[in-house]
C-alpha cells in the first residue's frame, strides 16, 4: 500500500479517461473529424471524400465545425421572457410578485366602459433584465398564462438599458415558451426547442373569456351581492 | 579538444561558406562549396556559428510552442476534456495566439520592484535552459558541441535557474514570491545532490563525461543496467524542473503562482518559455543518458529516434502532472534527504562493486549487472517504503466505521423542532 | 550565534486562488510554521436577512438560494420547514419525498465539489476538480429537468414543491444512480488510495471531537471526529424517520477523515434517494389550501436540518404580517469557520488552504 501503488492506480485512471472520449460540449460549434463531419451532413464516409473533397479535407484537418445546442429541459427558465399581449389583463399580479419589484406595467383604460375582469389596454409592459434573478415567481404569479419564461439565453449586451425587455420586444419576438409552471403545455408534450408556440390559445390553461361573457359573470356576481346585501 | 568536423550540421555548413579545399570538405557543402572568397574561413567559421545557434534557438522555440500544445492538449485529454481546439488544426495556432496576446499585454513593473533585478531575471532564467542544448546530441553526428565534460556542464548550467528565481521573488518584492524563492532554494540544492551521484553509475559504465560518448556506449539502454540511477535521476529531475509533484515553487494554490506573481507582459512569457525548454533539455538528457539517446533501428533517422523518446519522456512528464497532487515542502525535503540521497550512495555502492567484477563488460556481463541492479533497486524500494512510507494506512486502519445503523446508536431521537 | 528571525505576515485573499470566494486571512508565519490567523470576512454580504424582513415568505425563497449556492436545494428545505412550521402549514407527502429527493441529490453535489476543491487545494492540477464536476453536472442536470435552473433552483414553496417532477425525470434519476457508484469508486481509486494524499492530509490539522462541540461545528466536520451527530437521525424531519440510512463516521478528525467521511456520505445519500423512490406514491404536490400569500400567525420557529456542511436552520419571527419580522440563519459555513485558527496554528503554509478545503465553506453563506 505504500510503495507507490496508489500512485500507479491514479494514474491508470487519468490513462483510462484518456482513452474515453471527452466528457465536455463544444459550444457553440464542435469540432469534427471525417467520420463526425460524414454524419453531420448525411452522408457516408466515403461519400464525403469523394464527392466533397475540400470539406473532407478541412475536416482531416480539424477545422470543420458543426453548430451545438446544449440539452436542454424544456423547465429551463432562461434569461428572457415569452409574453401574450392577448391574454394580459393587466392585474399586475406578475410585478407584485417580483422579490425585486423589475416588472414596470402601465395600463390605461381600454374598454368603453371598465369593468371588473375586463382586459386593460398595456402602455408598458417592462421587465428589466439586468436585475432579474429569473426565479419565475412573476409566472406563477400570473393567473391567465399570459407571462412565460423563456428559454433563450443568449442574451447579453454592452449597455445595461438594452437590457431591459419592453412591451415592443415582447410582442416581435418568437416565442420559445418554458414550460416552467405550464402544466398544461408539458402534457401537450410541447418542446421550446423544437417548435414555437405563437398560438396563445394553446400555451394557457383555458381560453380567455370574451367581454361579453364577462359583463354577464359580474352582473351575476352584482345581482347575488345585492340578494346578500339585502 | 574535439574536431567540429564531428558535427554533420557544422561540416555542411562550413563547407558550403569556406573556399578553402579541406580535407572534410570532400563532397559536401551545397552549391559545390565556396560561396566566400579565399582567406575569409574565419567569417566561415563564424557564420557557420550563428546560423547553427540562430537555427537552435529558433527551433527550441518552436519546440516549446509545440510542447504547450501538447501539454494542454494531453492533459486535457487525460482529464476527459479535449484541450485547445480553436485555433488551426486541432488547436495548434493556440500558442502562437498566447504568444501574441503576452507579447501585447502591459509591463507591470510593481513601484516596490527593484527594477533592474526584476528585469534581469526572466533573461537569467532563459540563458541555462538554452544552453544545455549546446551539448546535446539529437541524432548521429547532429549536435553543436561535443564536449569531454558534457554531463558536468549540464549539471552545472542546471542549477544556474535558482539565481534567477532568488532574483525575481527579491526583485519584486512580493512575499509569496519571496516564499517561492526559499521553497525552491532548499529544494533544489537538496535535489541537485543525489542527481548528481545518480550519473555516476552512468560515468562507471561508458566511462566518459561526453554525451556523445555515453550514446555510443549504451548497446542496452543505461536504464535497463541502472535502474536505481535512472529512478533517482528521473524524480530529482523534475524536482529541478519544479514539475508536479515537485511544484511548490510556483504553487499556485498556495502562493499563487511563486516568483512570476508580479510579472506580466513578456517577462512572463521569458519565465514561461525558460521552464519549457529546461523540460524538453531534461528529458533530452534523460533519453541521451539512460534511454540510449539517438539509437534505434534503421529504415527511421536517428534524429526521429531521439525525438520520439523524447516525446516519451515528456507524455509521462504531463501524465503524472495529471495525476498527483503536490507534496509539502518538509515533504520534499524528507524525501530527498531521507530516500533518495540513500538510494543514490546504495546505487554508487553496487555499481561500483559490479565494475570491479566486470571492469570492462561483455554483453552478457552488462545482462547480469542489470539483473542484480533491478534486483537492489526492488530491494531498497520495498525498505524505503517500509521505513519512510505513510505510518498507518488511513483506509484500512478501521478510520471509518460505515456501519452505524439508526438501531445501535445509545441516544434516543430529539424529536423535531424541540429547540436543538 | 542564533539568526535573527522575525514573523512574515501576508495578507491572503480577497484575491486569491484557492480562498473559495471571498474571504481573506491574515496569516502570520515563522519560515513555512503558521503562527496566527485572522479570518477576516464579510466580502460577499448581501443583507440577505435583512432583505428577508421586506419580502413575503414566498419571495424569502429565493434568497435561500444564493446564500449556500452548492446546495441551494438544502437551502430552500430548510427555510421552508421553519415557514412550515411557522405557519402550521401540513405539508402533501408527494412534496415531502420529492423535496428530500432533491435535497440528499444537492449533498451528493455539494460534497462533489468540496471533494474537488479540497483535491484543487492540494495541488492535484485539476483532474479531481473536473473529475467531481463531470459528475456534478449530472445531479444539475436532473435539477434542471426538475425545477428548470441548474443552481439557484427555488423549488420547494411551502407545503412542497412547485411542480410535479416531469416523466422523463425518473428514467434519468435511474440511469444517474446506476452510475453514480462506478463514479465514486473511480475517485477512491485516484485519490483514496494515493500516497501523496495520505502523507498530504494524514494528521493534519487535527481538533478533538470536545473543541468541535464546544465550537457547535456540526457536519461532515464533526462526523469526521466520531460523534455521531446527524440531524436527520437525530431529530428526524421531513421523512427521514422513515429511512435507513447509516452515518459514516471517521476517529482521526484530521483532512483525510474529513474528506473520506464526505466519500462515504455521498453513497448514503444514494441509497436514500433510492428509499425514497421506493417510497414516493402519486399525489398531490402542494396542498390546494396553502394561500399564495402566508400569514403566519404571530410567534416564531426553528427548524435545524442536516445540510452538507452542517445544521443549517431558519429562525423566523412572525408579528401576523404577510413578511417575517425576523429571519436569523444559522449557517453552519460560518460557524464551522471559526475553529479555523485553532486547527492551522502550528502547521505549514501549505496545509493552510488544504484545511481551508476541508472545512467546506461556501462564502455566500459565510457572509450572506
Amino acid at each position: 500500500m505504500v510503495y507507490g501503488f496508489g500512485l500507479v492506480r491514479g494514474m491508470g485512471v487519468t490513462l483510462k479517461t484518456l482513452l474515453r472520449p471527452a466528457f465536455t460540449v463544444q459550444y457553440p460549434d464542435r469540432r469534427v473529424g471525417l467520420i463526425g463531419a460524414a454524419r453531420a451532413y448525411g452522408i457516408s464516409t466515403p461519400g464525403l471524400i469523394f464527392k466533397r473533397p475540400i470539406k473532407a479535407l478541412r475536416a482531416l484537418l480539424g477545422l470543420e465545425r458543426i453548430a451545438v445546442r446544449p440539452t436542454q429541459s424544456p423547465r429551463f427558465r432562461g434569461n428572457d421572457f415569452t409574453w401574450y399581449e392577448e391574454r394580459c389583463t393587466g392585474c399586475a399580479n406578475c410585478a407584485k410578485y417580483c422579490p425585486l419589484g423589475i416588472i414596470k406595467i402601465v395600463t390605461v383604460p381600454g374598454g368603453i366602459d371598465v369593468q371588473e375582469g375586463e382586459s386593460y389596454a398595456i402602455e408598458t409592459f417592462d421587465i428589466d433584465t439586468g436585475r432579474c434573478m429569473f426565479c419565475a415567481l412573476c409566472v406563477e404569479a400570473c393567473p391567465f398564462d399570459a407571462l412565460h419564461m423563456g428559454t433563450n439565453f443568449e442574451l447579453s449586451n454592452f449597455q445595461r438599458e438594452a437590457l431591459v425587455i419592453t412591451k415592443e420586444e415582447l410582442i416581435s419576438q418568437p416565442k420559445y415558451p418554458s414550460t416552467w409552471f405550464r402544466p398544461q403545455m408539458e402534457e401537450s408534450a410541447y418542446s421550446p426547442f423544437d417548435d414555437l408556440m405563437e398560438d396563445m390559445k394553446r400555451a394557457g390553461r383555458h381560453e380567455m373569456p370574451s367581454v361579453e361573457l364577462m359583463t354577464e359573470r359580474w352582473v351575476e356576481e352584482r345581482k347575488t351581492d345585492e340578494a346578500v346585501d339585502d | 579538444m574535439p574536431d567540429p568536423f564531428d558535427s554533420v550540421l557544422y561540416r555542411h555548413i562550413y563547407c558550403t561558406l569556406s573556399s578553402t579545399a579541406d580535407a572534410q570538405c570532400e563532397g559536401v557543402g551545397l552549391f559545390g562549396g565556396g560561396l566566400l572568397p579565399g582567406g575569409f574561413e574565419w567569417l566561415a567559421f563564424v557564420l557557420t556559428g550563428v546560423i547553427i545557434v540562430a537555427a537552435l534557438i529558433n527551433g527550441i522555440l518552436g519546440a516549446v510552442l509545440l510542447m504547450i500544445w501538447g501539454e494542454r492538449r494531453l492533459l486535457g485529454r487525460l482529464q476527459g476534456r479535449t484541450g485547445p481546439n480553436r485555433w488551426g488544426p486541432f488547436g495548434l495556432l493556440t500558442p502562437i495566439a498566447d504568444a501574441v496576446k503576452t507579447m501585447f499585454k502591459e509591463d507591470v513593473v510593481p513601484t516596490v520592484s527593484d527594477r533592474l533585478v526584476f528585469t534581469l531575471a526572466p533573461i537569467l532564467m532563459l540563458f541555462p535552459a538554452l544552453l544545455v542544448y549546446a551539448v546535446l546530441p539529437i541524432g548521429h553526428g547532429t549536435w553543436l558541441a561535443d564536449i569531454n565534460v558534457a554531463l558536468l556542464f549540464i549539471v552545472a548550467i542546471g542549477g544556474a535557474n535558482v539565481l534567477a528565481i532568488v532574483a525575481a521573488a527579491w526583485g519584486s518584492g512580493n512575499r509569496y514570491a519571496m516564499f517561492s524563492a526559499m521553497r525552491a532554494v532548499a529544494m533544489l540544492i537538496s535535489y541537485e545532490i543525489p542527481l548528481v551521484i545518480s550519473l555516476v553509475g552512468v560515468i562507471m559504465l561508458s566511462g566518459s563525461l561526453s554525451l556523445v560518448a555515453i550514446v555510443n556506449a549504451q548497446t542496452i539502454p543505461f536504464f535497463i543496467i541502472q535502474p536505481l540511477g535512472f529512478f533517482v535521476f528521473v524524480v530529482a529531475s523534475m524536482a529541478e524542473l519544479n514539475r508536479t509533484p515537485f511544484d511548490v515553487a510556483e504553487a499556485e494554490s498556495e502562493i499563487v503562482a511563486g516568483y512570476m506573481t508580479d510579472y506580466s507582459s513578456m517577462k512572463f512569457g521569458l519565465f514561461f518559455l525558460a521552464e519549457f525548454a529546461a523540460t524538453i533539455a531534461t528529458s533530452g538528457v534523460i533519453t541521451v543518458l539512460f534511454l540510449g539517446g539517438w539509437h534505434g533501428f534503421d529504415p527511421i533517422p536517428s534524429q526521429i529516434w531521439f525525438i520520439a523518446k523524447m516525446v516519451g519522456v515528456l507524455a509521462l512528464i504531463v501524465w503524472v502532472r495529471a495525476s498527483w497532487p503536490r507534496l509539502r515542502i518538509d515533504q520534499i525535503m524528507a524525501f530527498a534527504w531521507k530516500a533518495l540521497f540513500e538510494l543514490t550512495l546504495i546505487n554508487l555502492v553496487v555499481s561500483g562493486l559490479l565494475m570491479l567484477a566486470w571492469p570492462s563488460p561483455s554483453t552478457t556481463e552488462l545482462w547480469y549487472m542489470a539483473g542484480i541492479n533491478w534486483l537492489v533497486f526492488i530491494a531498497s524500494i520495498i525498505l524505503f517504503g517500509k521505513l519512510l512510507g505513510p505510518k498507518h494506512d488511513p483506509v484500512s486502519a478501521g478510520n471509518v466505521q460505515r456501519d452505524v445503523t439508526l438501531s445501535d446508536s445509545d441516544a434516543p431521537a430529539i424529536p423535531s423542532g424541540g429547540g436543538g | 550565534m542564533p539568526l535573527a528571525t522575525e514573523p512574515i505576515t501576508i495578507n491572503v485573499g480577497p484575491q486569491h486562488p484557492s480562498t473559495h470566494g471571498v474571504f481573506r486571512m491574515r496569516v502570520t508565519f515563522d519560515g513555512e510554521e503558521v503562527i496566527d490567523v485572522e479570518p477576516i470576512f464579510g466580502y460577499l454580504h448581501r443583507g440577505s436577512e435583512k432583505l428577508a424582513e421586506s419580502r413575503t415568505y414566498t419571495q424569502i425563497v429565493t434568497l435561500t438560494d444564493r446564500m449556500d449556492y452548492v446546495a441551494s436545494m438544502n437551502s430552500n428545505m430548510s427555510y421552508i420547514l421553519s415557514v412550515e412550521q411557522l405557519a402550521g402549514i401540513e405539508p402533501s407527502p408527494r412534496g415531502v419525498w420529492l423535496r428530500m429527493i432533491a435535497a440528499e441529490l444537492q449533498r451528493i453535489a455539494s460534497h462533489l465539489v468540496a471533494t474537488g476543491f479540497f483535491l484543487q487545494d492540494l495541488g492535484a492540477l485539476g483532474t479531481p476538480l473536473i473529475f467531481t464536476m463531470r459528475e456534478r453536472e449530472l445531479v444539475l442536470e436532473l435539477f434542471e429537468r426538475l425545477c428548470g435552473a441548474r443552481i439557484t433552483s427555488s423549488y420547494m414553496r411551502p407545503g412542497g414543491v412547485f411542480m410535479d417532477a416531469p416523466d422523463d425525470f425518473w428514467p434519468a434519476l435511474d440511469r444517474f444512480l446506476a452510475e453514480m457508484p462506478h463514479r465514486i469508486d473511480e475517485y477512491e481509486q485516484l485519490i483514496s488510495g494515493n500516497e501523496i494524499v495520505m502523507v498530504r492530509c494524514d494528521g493534519v490539522a487535527v481538533v478533538d471531537s470536545q473543541t468541535l462541540i464546544n465550537a457547535s461545528v456540526t457536519g461532515p466536520m464533526l462526523r469526521a471526529s466520531g460523534v455521531d451527530w446527524d440531524l436527520r437521525h437525530r431529530q428526524p424531519y421531513e421523512y427521514y424517520d422513515q429511512i435507513k440510512f447509516n452515518r459514516p463516521l471517521a476517529t482521526a478528525s484530521d483532512n483525510y477523515a474529513r474528506y473520506i467521511v464526505r466519500v462515504h456520505e455521498m453513497r448514503e445519500s444514494l441509497s436514500i434517494v433510492r428509499q425514497c423512490i421506493e417510497q414516493i406514491e402519486p399525489g398531490p404536490v402542494r396542498p390546494k389550501e396553502v394561500p399564495a400569500l402566508i400569514r403566519p400567525p404571530a410567534g416564531d420557529a426553528y427548524v435545524g436540518t442536516e445540510c452538507p456542511k452542517g445544521e443549517l436552520g431558519f429562525y423566523l419571527v412572525s408579528d401576523g404580517g404577510v413578511a417575517p419580522y425576523r429571519c436569523k440563519v444559522r449557517a453552519p459555513s460560518l460557524i464551522n469557520l471559526t475553529l479555523l485558527r485553532d486547527m492551522l496554528i502550528g502547521y505549514k503554509l501549505a496545509d493552510l488552504f488544504v484545511t481551508f478545503g476541508s472545512i467546506d465553506i461556501n462564502m455566500g453563506e459565510v457572509d450572506r
